[in-house]
C-alpha cells in the first residue's frame, strides 16, 4: 500500500533535489508526479515533444524558448533533475526566508538568475548578448504576421538604444538588467504552490 | 461420504435461483430490494472512517505529499492587465514593446508546465481522500494496520463476490437483450412491437445496471427527453448509455463495430430504429447531418442520444461540444451526468485500457453512484450560430453538474492544438505593442473554434 510516486523517487534523491533548488519534500512530489503524467514514453526524461503536447504551452508564442530552456546546448531529453533545476529558478523568493540556503553559492531564485533566465529567453544563441537580430527573431515570435518588418524593426532599434549603455550594438545582461531594475522580479516570475 | 461435484453443482444452482430471483427479475419490474442502498450506507460509513484514519496519519507524517485539486495559484490577470503592471515601473503610458513583455509569456509558460486544465481532464480525478481501492491509491502512504485489513477485505469481496456475480448479470443481460429484440423483430411495424421493444430495451439495461451495482439518481424527471429531440449529455465513459437508458428509451448514434459490439447492434436495430454508421459513412458530415434530421423529424421516432464532447473526458469538466449535432435542429434536451468518485472510478481512458479491461475494472469497484439531472429543452434561437449554441448548452450543463466549463477541445486529448489559438495570442499581443486605437484588445482568455 505503498505511494507509488515516490517509491520511485528515493529519499536521497529528494533531499539532494531539496539542498539544490529549495523546494520543500511535497512540492518535490508533487512536481514529480506532474513529471512522469508528462512523461508519455516512460524513460524517465522528457522530450520536446513531451512538452509540445500542453496545450496552453503549444499556444504561447514564446513556447518554444521556453521549452528550450529546460534543454541544455545539444541535449534532447532532460531528467528530473535538470525539470527540477529549471523550474527552481520560479521559486518565491520568500521562501528562502524557511529553507535557509547553508551553501555560499546564490540560490537558483535570486533576482538575478530570475532575470538571467528571462535574458536567455532572447539570446537565442548562448553568447551572452541579445543582438538586433536575435531580438528581431523573438519579436516576431511574440507578434506572428500582425506587424511589419519596417515596424517590428524600428521597435527594434528603439529597445536597443534605450537598453545599449556602452554603444556596442547588443543588450548585455548587465544593460538588461538596468532596464528592468523597476520591474518586480520577484513577484512576476515567481509560481506560488497552494501548499 | 458426500461427492464434491454433486455438493459445487448445488451450489452453483442454489447461487444461480438466487441471482435470478431475487436480482434479476426485480431489476426487470424496476423494482428495488433494498439490498444496495444498504450497501452503499454501509460503504459510505466505512470510507469515512477510512479518510478520518488517513488524514489523521498525515498529521503525524508531516513530510507526505497532501494531495489537493491544483497545485500552484495561476496568475488571474488578463494579457493586458499582466503586460500593463510589467511596465507600470517603466513608463507611465501604455503600448509599445518592453523588454519586460517576455516575463509575461514566460510566466504563463512555466504555469503551464506545472500544471494545465487540459492534460490532467484526460487522466482519472485524482482524490482527496483514498477510498480503499488499490487503482486510486496515488499518494497514500501506509496508515495502520486495521486500515490495510479493511484493504485486504475489500479486495476479498471486491473480486470473490462482487466481480462474479457482476458478470453474470451483465452475460444474463446482454444474452436477454440480443433475444429479446430478435423476438421482438418478427413482429409487424405496430404500437404493440414498439411497447414491446421498449420494455426488452428498458428490462436489458436495467439488468446491467445491477451488474455495475450502480444506483441512479434522476433529478427533474419531468424535463425527461420526449420523442424527436436530441439528447446531449457529457461523456465520461461508455457506461453513460446504459445510466440513461435505465430510465428511457434512446435511439442510439455511432459507429457500427464488429464482433459481439457489432452482434449487439445489428439486434437493436432489429426492434427499433437506432442510427448507425459504417466507418466510411461517419466521415461525410453532411449524409450523417441529413440522416440524423430525417430522424429528428419522425415525431414518433425515439429521442437521439448524442455526446457532442466526442470523447471520454474524465468527470471534472466539460469540453468543447462540436457544433454538428447542433446544426441538426430540433429541440436539445441537455442532460448532466456526475459519477460520485468515492464508490469508483468511471472515467475510460481509453489510451491506457481497453474495454474489455475497463469493464472488469468498472465491475471490481465498490459501486457506481451516479447522479443524473435533466435540463429543461433549449432551443437554437433567432441569430444564434451553432458553434455559440452549442457552448451555451455546454454551459447549461457544467453548472447544473458542478463541472468545469471548459472551451478546449476533447480531440486535444489525441492530437495537437490549432496554430490558430497560437495566432490569436500573437494578435492579442500586436495590437497591445502597437496601440494606435485601430484594435481594441479583447480580454480572450479562453480559444474559440471558428470554422
Amino acid at each position: 500500500m505503498g505511494s507509488r510516486a515516490s517509491t520511485l523517487l528515493r529519499e536521497e534523491e529528494i533531499e539532494e533535489i531539496k539542498k539544490e533548488t529549495g523546494f520543500s519534500h511535497s512540492q518535490i512530489t508533487r512536481l514529480y508526479s506532474r513529471f512522469t503524467s508528462l512523461d508519455k514514453g516512460e524513460n524517465g526524461a522528457l522530450s520536446r515533444e513531451d512538452f509540445q503536447r500542453i496545450p496552453e504551452l503549444a499556444i504561447n508564442p514564446l513556447g518554444d524558448r521556453i521549452i528550450n530552456a529546460f534543454f541544455p546546448d545539444g541535449e534532447d531529453q532532460v531528467n528530473f533533475r535538470g525539470f527540477m533545476r529549471t523550474l527552481a529558478h520560479f521559486r518565491p523568493v520568500e521562501d528562502n526566508e524557511k529553507n535557509k540556503n547553508v551553501s555560499n553559492t546564490e540560490p537558483l531564485n535570486s533576482r538575478t538568475n530570475k532575470l538571467h533566465f528571462a535574458f536567455q529567453l532572447y539570446d537565442l544563441d548562448r553568447d551572452d548578448k541579445i543582438s538586433r537580430d536575435e531580438l528581431l527573431q523573438v519579436l516576431r515570435m511574440m507578434v506572428g504576421v500582425n506587424i511589419s518588418d519596417e515596424q517590428l524593426g524600428s521597435i527594434a532599434d528603439r529597445t536597443i538604444q534605450e537598453a545599449d549603455a556602452n554603444g556596442d550594438g547588443c543588450i548585455s545582461f548587465t544593460e538588461f538588467m538596468k532596464v528592468l531594475e523597476k520591474v518586480d522580479v520577484e513577484q512576476k516570475m515567481s509560481i506560488r504552490f497552494l501548499h | 461420504m458426500v461427492d464434491p461435484l454433486s455438493v459445487a453443482a448445488a451450489a452453483f444452482q442454489l447461487w444461480a435461483l438466487v441471482v435470478v430471483f431475487f436480482i434479476v427479475l426485480p431489476a426487470m419490474f424496476g423494482v428495488s430490494l433494498g439490498v444496495s442502498g444498504v450497501y452503499i450506507q454501509i460503504l459510505v460509513r466505512i470510507l469515512q472512517w477510512a479518510t478520518v484514519r488517513i488524514q489523521r496519519g498525515r498529521h503525524e507524517q508531516p513530510g507526505a505529499a497532501t494531495p489537493s485539486t491544483g497545485i500552484i495559484e495561476h496568475s488571474g490577470g488578463s494579457m493586458e492587465e499582466e503586460l500593463e503592471q510589467l511596465r507600470l515601473s517603466r513608463r507611465p503610458e501604455a503600448g509599445e514593446f518592453t523588454l519586460s513583455d517576455v516575463i509575461y509569456f514566460c510566466q504563463k509558460g512555466l504555469e503551464s508546465i506545472v500544471e494545465d486544465q487540459v492534460t490532467q481532464r484526460f487522466s482519472s480525478e485524482e482524490l482527496a481522500s483514498w477510498n480503499l481501492l488499490t487503482r486510486t491509491n496515488q499518494n497514500f502512504q501506509y496508515i495502520s494496520l486495521r486500515l490495510t485489513v479493511f484493504w485486504v477485505l475489500g479486495v476479498l469481496v471486491r473480486y470473490g463476490v462482487l466481480l462474479p456475480l457482476r458478470v453474470a448479470l451483465a452475460v444474463i443481460g446482454l444474452w436477454w437483450l440480443v433475444m429479446g429484440t430478435s423476438v421482438v423483430g418478427f413482429l409487424p411495424e405496430s404500437s404493440v412491437k414498439n411497447w414491446l421493444s421498449e420494455l426488452v430495451h428498458l428490462t436489458c439495461y436495467r439488468i446491467c445496471a445491477r451488474g455495475l451495482s450502480a444506483t441512479i439518481h434522476y433529478h427533474d424527471k419531468e424535463n425527461r427527453p420526449r420523442k424527436g429531440g436530441i439528447c446531449v449529455a457529457n461523456h465520461t465513459t461508455p457506461i453513460d448509455v446504459v445510466i440513461l437508458a435505465n430510465d428511457g428509451c434512446y435511439a442510439m448514434v455511432g459507429q457500427i463495430h464488429g464482433g459481439l459490439m457489432g452482434v449487439i447492434q445489428r439486434s437493436m436495430l432489429r426492434s427499433c430504429p437506432h442510427i448507425w454508421f459504417e466507418r466510411s459513412e461517419m466521415k461525410d458530415r453532411h449524409a450523417v447531418t441529413s440522416r440524423l434530421r430525417a430522424h429528428v423529424c419522425d415525431k414518433n421516432k425515439l429521442p437521439i442520444l448524442i455526446f457532442p464532447e466526442g470523447t471520454c473526458v474524465n468527470n471534472t469538466s466539460v469540453l468543447m461540444f462540436k457544433k454538428g449535432s447542433f446544426e441538426i435542429g430540433g429541440t436539445i434536451h441537455p442532460v448532466a451526468i456526475k459519477y460520485d468518485p468515492r464508490f469508483g472510478d468511471a472515467f475510460w481512458n481509453s489510451s491506457k485500457y481497453n474495454m474489455v479491461s475497463y469493464l472488469l475494472r468498472m465491475m471490481s469497484s465498490w459501486a457506481i453512484v451516479v447522479n443524473v439531472w435533466y435540463l429543461p429543452p433549449m432551443t437554437i434561437q433567432e441569430g444564434e450560430d451553432a458553434a455559440h449554441f452549442a457552448s451555451r448548452v455546454k454551459s447549461a450543463i457544467a453548472r447544473r453538474g458542478g463541472l468545469l466549463d471548459l472551451a478546449w477541445d476533447g480531440g486535444l486529448k489525441r492530437g495537437k492544438v490549432k496554430d490558430c489559438f497560437r495566432e490569436e495570442q500573437q494578435k492579442m499581443y500586436s495590437s497591445i505593442v502597437v496601440q494606435n486605437g485601430s484594435q481594441p484588445p479583447g480580454a480572450i482568455r479562453a480559444p474559440h473554434e471558428d470554422e
